[in-house]
């Protein structure tokens, strides 16, 4: 852990608390809880410990979330975890439900975060209160009756009350946090230009009036002004952190990594942060911004590559090829090892291997990250090409591979980013894959699989419907007698559906492997010596997920009618007003240049399962050189997209009136009906079975669209075609987050000009990602609306094949980099998740969509609760 | 002078001795089931219920109060160890428990109240047979048997009833899981503020592992962070392994602990046929070295001890100088399994 000096010295003085698994602050976090997977949410906390935070701040304030909940069942979750239970959690958040479910279950003696003056001093006293018989620490935000504190007199004079009350009701002192509230300062704004030094005057004064308290702040918000500028932000939070400490601040919730060392910030951009710190003059803002623009992009100008390893000896040199992925000289370098090496295949077997080798070991130690690896296996690519020829006018026989894996996007869907990432790096490690694309059905898979003599079958998808597909392969595959192993992934995929019904349908092994980082391992466990224990582990492992399944009831989901009666009830003020233009608006050549501006990286990332928040990614230090690489390479090819046009987006936004019936949305001038499912989980008091149509009046506006990006898939072919599966994978990975941008831009297109709503809206990009505007666009397919099979329906309202796109028959949507979905525009419309409905539910909603109750089965499949089905 | 005040008082001057066990003083009457029910009208078999003979042979549990108070407790504790709804489910009589309570705590006051000298009459809670930090599905970390308002529920019906019969103190003892104890803790102070009566609490802790944790994987100095919010008379350590494992942690308590300490420790383990025989002087020889290096200000005995054990720690105690309490830290601590102190 790198730390401010000070910070580093006194550790018993002043303690990091890590801020990661806090889902209004870390989008993988909530990404995590929102899908339930808690293991690996519990990762994220052993991470956090392992790097250095000393408590960890937890904090599940999340509308889609049951909160309460939520944190019970984390806190629960970590208290199982010595290397985690053993530093204090800081139980965060704005709801006392949720802490007092914490408190509940918390092991140690926790931080609440938080409890201030805002409703008043009775209020105030009665939640300390309950602190204190939880036997818990406190933090008291500097906010009292008439808001927060933004100068140094109110800060101190908020903390002094607050402390006097705490005390004389025997909350000990020692036991009390203050946090004086940080401010982002420099932002060009003169009220604000005290921020910083009112923090640390009034920390001074609060430590020294109020005896035994702790200060504690949050770092992140000081450099707000220079988001997307790493460099300046961590030498402001270092300056920061080297005067405020002295002054009092003994807690930062602060991403511990990312913090410099005083001494070694440049001394002028060090003065120029103690100037705006200290507000030393009316021109200090100005200086640091302009010296800040330096540090735009600095650190990859640092890491431009030097050319010495020219020098070394040609074996040298393609193993260095390989590991940096540098492909400039490979033709050359290869050339001349053959002639050195007599044959060419010893060229593969020596140097090349090696170098593969060296991959392989760095990606499992997690020193390299998949971009890397998909760019070493370019490089591989070319020097076999290159070799190629040779090899065959000397062969003696075939050269045997490790293995053979026939891997395929289902049938039906046509995503396959994830599939071609396994490829490649399969590929890296020696085996032979082949890859039957996408839209495979089963009768290829298998053909395949017999044709290549394979050893086993991948199988991945992106869409619900595909897990289906996934059983019948898995029950094709029994059918046929076949006992070669099964390997199931994709982003809709899970262990528990694997476990329950895909490996229930075929008693070959069937083993989930979700990252492309894990299936080097597994495959080669499943081809190595112990692979009879591996398998019988596996076996094991899912056998136990379906005993607990069936001996373990769900929470039994409420009748229908009792959900309808809790649903919620949309406030007629809250309705948007008539779209000022109606009908259907095509875009066909929406400015690729304009979406760029607005991609959201964070995903792409993702993608590439580079783990982390754009910008900070960038800086990280585990994946910040990787993702900074894979960054400057988008960049690039997101020039080229632009300038040569390889992509076109297409978009189509329809506005019609709307009569709401029960649960149903009917259009009224086209008299079609579209059927919204209403959750039916037990709620708390005071939280509603929510279902969209909720959020239609009687007579009512709706929106649909659909928008696409073309153009990506031809091109990808050549990439692959040339060896370079980096950039086909990069391209498409690209095309998906325009498509995404384009979504977005075009909603608030809509929202600002088409409907109008909100016309005088002006939000940041950061705000447009984390949807802080009035409505949503709910797609088809996705939790608030689960039903893909609403597509057609949608495709036809927005005129036929809305922007160039066609559906499968399992509703994938082609081009794959495609968006569609609904518009609603009340102010209180908000997502949800449907979750699992009752057999009540789906046999109503079968005969409201107009189809026979096991069609609407198989398309809700995800959705079922078990006991209403045979399954 | 109220409980509190006298107790502080005395502790200033001298090393006070605590009583020893019941349930092995009772196991050696080899009592019958008929015994144990007396003529209750209950279903289940009530070999082993001890708590339910301040009901059904009170005479038994006075006896045993007696011999301790002879033998020169001053502190002396409730029979009520597992008179709680969650363990006197097992047995099928969870709705006498506050019978039980209130007349185990009049059984003991009356023996305390008898008694040469100013003696203390302390309401035994127990851990209950459940667990709040600990899941017992391996296959499910999350899951809990029991949740904290159950446990509050449960521990606010034994306090009630203890407080009712009289007792001085609230002894939340045997803790191995440190959530069940702050589950105690709240529901004595809902209690006291229910009937408007201070209810000081002594908190003794078990150690289930000799790097010095609990159950709940706590480490003594992690239990003190966790339960000074209960500002207790007491916190310690009983039960655990024998007194000579005990003294490390024990040593790094009383170092911290700006209250009064107290350990009462088995004698010895228990033998093959889960007796225990340490003999009463040797379990007293190492009471004598905490007391002599100043570790503890009140000692007495847990399982296996009689009232024998109790009267060599009695002469062990006799005219020595007891712990000098430390001031109140002022840093802020805070604790996870381990504590974590953060400089005022």
């Amino acid at each position: 852990m790198r730390a401010a000096t000070r910070a580093s010295a006194a550790s018993t003085r002043f303690v990091m608390v890590g801020e990661r698994t806090n889902v209004t602050g870390s989008a993988r976090f909530r990404k995590l809880i929102l899908e339930g997977d808690y293991d690996a949410a519990v990762d994220v906390a052993r991470a956090q410990v392992a790097n250095g935070a000393q408590i960890i701040d937890v904090n599940m304030d999340e509308g889609l979330l049951d909160g309460a909940e939520a944190m019970s069942l984390f806190l629960r979750r970590i208290a199982a975890e010595p290397d985690i239970a053993r530093v204090p959690v800081m139980i965060d958040s704005s709801k006392w439900e949720v802490i007092e479910a914490g408190l509940k279950v918390v092991s140690g003696k926790p931080i609440v975060n938080s409890i201030s003056l805002k409703d008043g001093e009775e209020f105030f006293l009665d939640r300390a209160r309950s602190v204190r018989a939880y036997g818990a620490a406190v933090v008291v935000m500097t906010f009292d009756e008439e808001g927060q504190a933004d100068t140094k007199a109110r800060k101190v004079a908020i903390c002094q009350r607050a402390y006097r009350l705490l005390v004389d009701s025997g909350f000990p002192p020692q036991d009390i946090i203050f946090d004086p509230n940080i401010f982002a300062v420099a932002t060009g704004i003169d009220e604000h230009r005290r921020y910083g030094v009112d923090f640390i005057e009034a920390a001074r004064e609060i430590r020294a009036t109020c005896p035994h308290v702790q200060i504690s702040g949050g770092l992140s918000n000081l450099s707000f002004s220079f988001r997307g500028n790493e460099p300046v932000r961590r030498a402001l939070h270092s300056v920061f952190l080297y005067h405020a400490i002295p002054a009092g601040l003994s807690m930062a919730i602060v991403n511990a990594g990312q913090l410099d060392v005083y001494d070694a910030i440049d001394p002028q951009l060090r003065a120029a942060c103690e100037d705006v710190l200290f507000d030393r003059d009316a021109g200090a803002t100005d200086r640091l911004v302009e010296i800040a623009e330096r540090y735009r992009g600095g650190t990859r100008r640092a890491e431009e590559k030097d050319d010495a390893w020219r020098e070394a000896n040609v074996d040298e040199r393609l193993v260095h090829a390989l590991v940096e992925g540098i492909d400039a000289h490979i033709l050359e370098d290869v050339e001349e090892a053959r002639k050195a090496a007599g044959r060419a295949i010893e060229v593969i077997e020596g140097p090349l291997m090696d170098g593969m080798n060296r991959v392989g070991d760095l990606f499992g130690e997690g020193k390299m990250f998949l971009p890397q690896v998909v760019k070493s296996a370019r490089v591989m690519k070319k020097a076999v090409a290159q070799l190629l020829p040779f090899i065959e006018a000397e062969s003696d026989g075939a050269s045997v591979a490790k293995g053979r894996i026939v891997l395929a996007t289902v049938k039906g869907d046509v995503h396959d980013i994830g599939k071609n990432i396994v490829g490649v790096v399969l590929q890296c490690n020696g085996y032979e894959v082949t890859d039957l694309g996408v839209m495979v059905g089963w009768p290829d898979i298998l053909a395949a699989a017999r044709r290549e003599n394979a050893d086993m079958i991948g199988l991945s998808g992106l869409i619900t419907p595909s897990l289906d597909e996934m059983v019948s392969v898995a029950g094709e595959m029994q059918r046929e007698g076949l006992t070669m192993p099964l390997l199931i992934g994709g982003a809709t995929t899970s262990r528990v559906h694997t476990a329950l019904r895909i490996a229930s349908a075929y008693e070959g092994p069937v083993i989930h492997v979700n990252d492309a980082s894990r299936a080097v391992g597994v495959v080669a466990k499943l081809l190595g010596e112990d692979r009879e224990t591996y398998v019988g582990e596996i076996g094991a492992d899912y056998a136990d997920i379906r005993d607990k399944r069936a001996g373990k009831g769900k929470t039994k989901p409420v009748p229908l009618a009792e959900a309808r009666a809790n649903g919620f009830v949309a406030d007629p003020a809250g309705k948007a007003s008539a779209p000022a233009r109606t009908g259907l608006h095509r875009f066909d050549d929406w400015s690729i240049a304009d979406l760029r501006q607005t991609i959201d990286w964070t995903p792409f990332f993702r993608a590439w399962e580079l783990a982390g928040t754009y910008p900070a990614i960038l800086d990280d230090p585990v994946v910040g050189t990787s993702a900074r690489s894979l960054h400057a390479d988008a960049d690039a090819m997101l020039d080229r997209i632009i300038e040569e046009g390889w992509l076109a987006a297409r978009g189509v936004a329809g506005l019609w009136p709307v009569r709401r019936e029960g649960d149903d949305a009917v259009l009224v001038e086209h008299d079609v009906r579209l059927p919204f499912l209403r959750q039916q989980t037990p709620k708390r008091e005071g939280r509603s079975n929510d279902c969209l149509a909720d959020f239609l009046l009687d007579e009512d506006w709706l929106g649909g669209f659909a928008v696409a990006i073309h153009g990506a898939e031809p091109r990808a072919k050549t990439f692959e075609k040339a060896g370079d599966d980096y950039s086909a994978i990069l391209l498409k990975a690209l095309a998906d987050r325009l498509a995404e941008s384009f979504a977005e831009a075009l909603h608030a297109h809509v929202r600002r000009d088409l409907w109008g709503y909100a016309a005088g809206e002006a939000l940041t990009n950061d705000e447009l990602i984390a949807e802080r505007y009035r409505g949503i666009r709910p797609a088809p397919g996705y939790p608030a609306c689960p039903d893909h099979s609403l597509k057609p329906i949608l495709f036809e309202l927005l005129g036929g094949d809305p922007a160039g796109i066609s559906l499968t028959e399992n509703f994938a949507m082609w081009p794959a980099s495609a968006v569609s979905g609904f518009y609603f525009g009340h102010e209180k419309a908000h997502y949800f998740g449907v979750a699992r409905i009752g057999a009540d539910q789906l046999e109503e909603y079968a005969a409201r969509r107009g189809v026979p109750v096991e069609q609407a089965a198989k398309w809700l499949a995800p959705n079922l609760d078990e006991r209403a089905t045979s399954g | 002078m109220s409980a509190r005040g006298d107790f502080l008082a005395l502790i200033a001057e001298r090393v006070l001795v605590k009583d020893g066990a019941y349930g092995t003083m009772v196991q050696d009457r080899g009592l019958t089931p008929e015994d144990y029910a007396g003529t209750l009208p209950l279903e289940a078999e009530q070999r082993g219920n001890n708590d339910l003979l301040n009901l059904t042979q009170p005479e038994i549990v006075t006896q045993i109060a007696r011999g301790f108070a002879a033998a020169g407790a001053a502190l002396i504790a409730t029979n009520t160890f597992n008179a709680n709804a969650i363990s006197q489910a097992d047995y099928g009589a969870e709705h006498l428990v506050a019978e039980m309570n209130e007349e185990a705590a009049r059984l003991v006051r009356a023996v305390a109240d008898a008694a040469q000298g100013r003696r203390f009459v302390a309401g035994a809670v127990g851990p209950t047979n459940k667990t709040l930090s600990l899941s017992p599905d391996v296959d499910n970390p999350a899951y809990r048997e029991v949740t904290f308002e159950r446990m509050v529920e449960v521990y606010e019906e034994q306090v009630a009833a203890l407080a009712r019969g009289g007792v001085d103190f609230i002894l939340i003892e045997t803790i191995f899981d440190t959530l069940n104890a702050k589950a105690a803790i709240m529901a004595t102070l809902n209690v006291e503020a229910r009937i408007g009566r201070e209810l000081p609490m002594m908190l003794s802790m078990t150690l289930t592992d000799l790097s010095g944790r609990n159950l709940s994987g706590h480490t003594v100095e992690a239990f003190l962070a966790m339960v000074a919010h209960a500002d207790p008379i007491t916190v310690g350590l009983n039960c655990s392994f024998g007194a000579e494992a005990l003294r490390p942690h024990l040593k790094s308590l009383a170092a911290r602990a700006p209250f009064p300490v107290m350990a009462y420790p088995n004698a010895g383990l228990p033998n093959d046929l889960g007796a225990y025989d340490e003999a009463a002087e040797d379990t007293a020889r190492q009471v004598r070295e905490w007391i002599g290096e100043g570790l503890v200000n009140v000692v007495g005995g847990c399982c296996g001890t009689t009232p024998a054990h109790i009267a060599a720690i009695a002469r062990e105690a006799e005219g020595a100088a007891p712990r000098a309490i430390p001031d109140s830290d002022p840093a802020m601590l805070l604790a996870g399994l381990e504590p974590m102190r953060l400089a005022s």
